[in-house]
């Protein structure tokens, strides 16, 4: 199993390009979803905060 | 003006609201499972290339990333047109909550490919034709982000950002085409091409996972910087409206 292990984070002498590629892209793809969802949520309470204040706000349409 | 009467209902940003909340647990599901199940292909279960050794993995992310970079800039030309020609009342929205995702993935793009082709090419950077393009259609990018918040005048920035987008249309058929139209270092086609792909199914297997994942991940962060900027422009008019 080390063995195994090993090699596979060696990626055959080629781990110092292969794993920033893939660390760039798992950044940026988790970065991104994350930085999406808080604006959302933000989003969200801000208008949670205006309906609670303001009943005639709270319909949908 | 039936029509256009039809294009704006469809396109109402409430109706929009609902459908994008009915999708993104879907999407956003899918995503998850494609990416831990192109991940497992792309680094274990998937052959090292006979030349290139375990290089060839940064395919998998490089590829689809390049993908969606140029889908997305199809997606702002398209949303450019419908904001002009049609003032499509969502596509403002659709064009300044892509342009960035856009750009993200044009910069792993040509990250990605620099860090492929220093083992494989030897040099990180040369100024062929598929390179330099996939550069202008990062500065395109930029520039529209740019433009979008450049006036005090919002629609100004997004009309100015809409024109830069069809104009910018250009370079999509020159990125596809520059490798067979120019002697590139980068490899021509090798997946849509006369006669099918030319690579192994061992190593389309993940790519076209991977590609999925890509995409199923676009549109649900897409739809979700929407579907914020929409509830921002709700709340804005809510405050202007006390």
């Amino acid at each position: 199993m080390s063995i195994v292990s090993t090699s596979f984070f060696e990626m055959g002498g080629d781990a110092a390009f292969v794993w920033p590629a893939y660390g760039v892209a798992v950044l940026m793809l988790v970065g991104f979803a994350l930085l999406s969802w808080r604006r959302l949520r933000a989003a969200e309470r801000a208008l949670e905060r205006v309906a609670e204040s303001d009943p005639a706000m709270s319909d949908d349409a | 003006m039936a029509t256009s009467f039809n294009l704006h209902r469809f396109a109402n940003p409430g109706r929009f609201l609902r459908l994008s909340g009915a999708l993104l647990p879907w999407l956003t599901a899918g995503a998850a499972i494609l990416f831990a199940a192109g991940l497992y292909f792309a680094l274990v279960a998937s052959p090292p290339d006979y030349q290139q050794g375990d290089t060839v993995r940064i395919m998998y992310i490089h590829v689809p990333s390049a993908w969606m970079a140029m889908m997305g800039y199809g997606l702002l030309g398209a949303s450019g047109a419908s904001a002009l020609i049609w003032r499509h009342p969502l596509a403002d929205v659709a064009a300044e909550a892509t342009a960035p995702v856009g750009a993200a993935f044009t910069f792993v793009a040509l990250v990605t490919g620099s860090l492929w082709g220093k083992p494989t090419w030897g040099t990180y950077w040369v100024w062929d034709a598929r390179l330099t393009s996939f550069l202008v259609l990062f500065f395109l990018y930029v520039g529209h982000i740019a433009l979008t918040h450049a006036f005090d005048d919002r629609q100004r920035g997004r009309r100015s950002a809409a024109i830069i987008a069809i104009v910018g249309l250009i370079n999509l058929p020159i990125i596809k085409y520059s490798v067979d139209w120019w002697n590139t270092l980068h490899q021509s086609e090798s997946i849509l091409r006369m006669g099918g792909p030319s690579i192994d199914a061992t190593m389309l297997r993940p790519l076209f996972i991977m590609g999925l994942a890509f995409l199923l991940y676009f549109l649900a962060v897409v739809m979700t910087r929407m579907k914020a900027m929409l509830l921002e422009a709700r709340h804005r008019s809510a405050a202007f409206a006390r």
